[in-house]
């Protein structure tokens, strides 16, 4: 009887995913951060140019993305901070695991903490 | 069954430095104080107060009126946009299958990053917390025209 032979796809798992991850976010905010200098340098110009630029960073669609741009941050610094341990502690490849998990775990309390804040705020009067 | 590995008989040698770790180390370096820098001002400008419904020219003006501020910033944005294009270098590399295209990417990114960190540096120090002729109800508070 012949063996049918397993998939070929890469299974990295805890290290690949949060390699896939980190890239993500990091485009992301970086991307992010070109218009964020742009939008900024408004202030130069007039206060009613900045204002009303601002002004689009509390609407519900832009309010929402932002949930969206903390969660990415939050994740690509801590996960950041997981990536020095494992170059410089010499048990990081031991725990890189665990420290993923512990990098999702405070990602997604602090964003859950800040969500009904922010979206009270945004679709709030 | 063994393998013979052969003895390298000269240590690599090189004439020029070595940027790649120099761009490694930064990574390292800038990124945690990125955390300090970027987490406080998440919190100070999106949870403390009103957060995002507060921003608007009076409340940037009430920052940068404080030279804390402005080194905070300006820290921020250097360190930002180098630390972000200096990861954008990377990806590039990878995917960037020639020579002229990762070039090109290359040189777009590093001319965007320095424009940026010019205008930036520029906006904050040359930045009037209470411009001339600007309608007073718009400015901060501690404005004269208020």
């Amino acid at each position: 009887m012949a063996i049918k032979p397993a998939g070929t796809l890469y299974r990295g798992k805890v290290g690949m995913w949060s390699w896939v991850l980190h890239r993500i976010s990091g485009v992301g905010i970086f991307f992010f951060l070109l218009v964020h200098v742009l939008d900024t340098a408004l202030v130069r110009v007039s206060p009613e140019a900045y204002n009303i630029v601002i002004e689009s960073y509390k609407t519900p669609v832009v309010g929402l993305a932002e949930l969206g741009l903390v969660g990415a941050i939050l994740f690509h610094g801590l996960n950041g901070l997981r990536v020095i341990a494992i170059d410089f502690w010499s048990k990081g490849t031991k725990y890189q695991s665990a420290m993923f998990w512990v990098v999702i775990a405070v990602t997604v309390i602090a964003v859950a903490g800040f969500t009904p804040m922010h979206l009270a705020r945004v679709f709030g009067h | 069954m063994s393998v013979t590995i052969e003895v390298p008989n000269r240590p690599r040698t090189r004439k020029q430095a070595n940027w790649e770790k120099y761009g490694w180390l930064f990574m390292r370096v800038s990124g945690p104080l990125l955390i300090v820098l970027i987490f406080t001002h998440l919190v100070v400008n999106l949870v403390l107060g009103d957060g995002i419904k507060a921003i608007d020219f009076a409340f940037v003006a009430g920052k940068w009126a404080d030279p804390f501020w402005q080194v905070w910033d300006l820290a921020m944005l250097w360190l930002a946009l180098i630390h972000g294009t200096n990861g954008m270098r990377t990806i590039v590399n990878d995917y960037a299958g020639q020579v002229k295209v990762r070039r090109a990417l290359t040189t777009t990114l590093w001319a965007v990053c320095a424009l940026l960190i010019l205008l930036g540096t520029l906006v904050i120090f040359t930045f009037d917390p209470c411009p001339a002729g600007a309608s007073a109800e718009l400015l901060a508070s501690f404005c004269p025209a208020q």
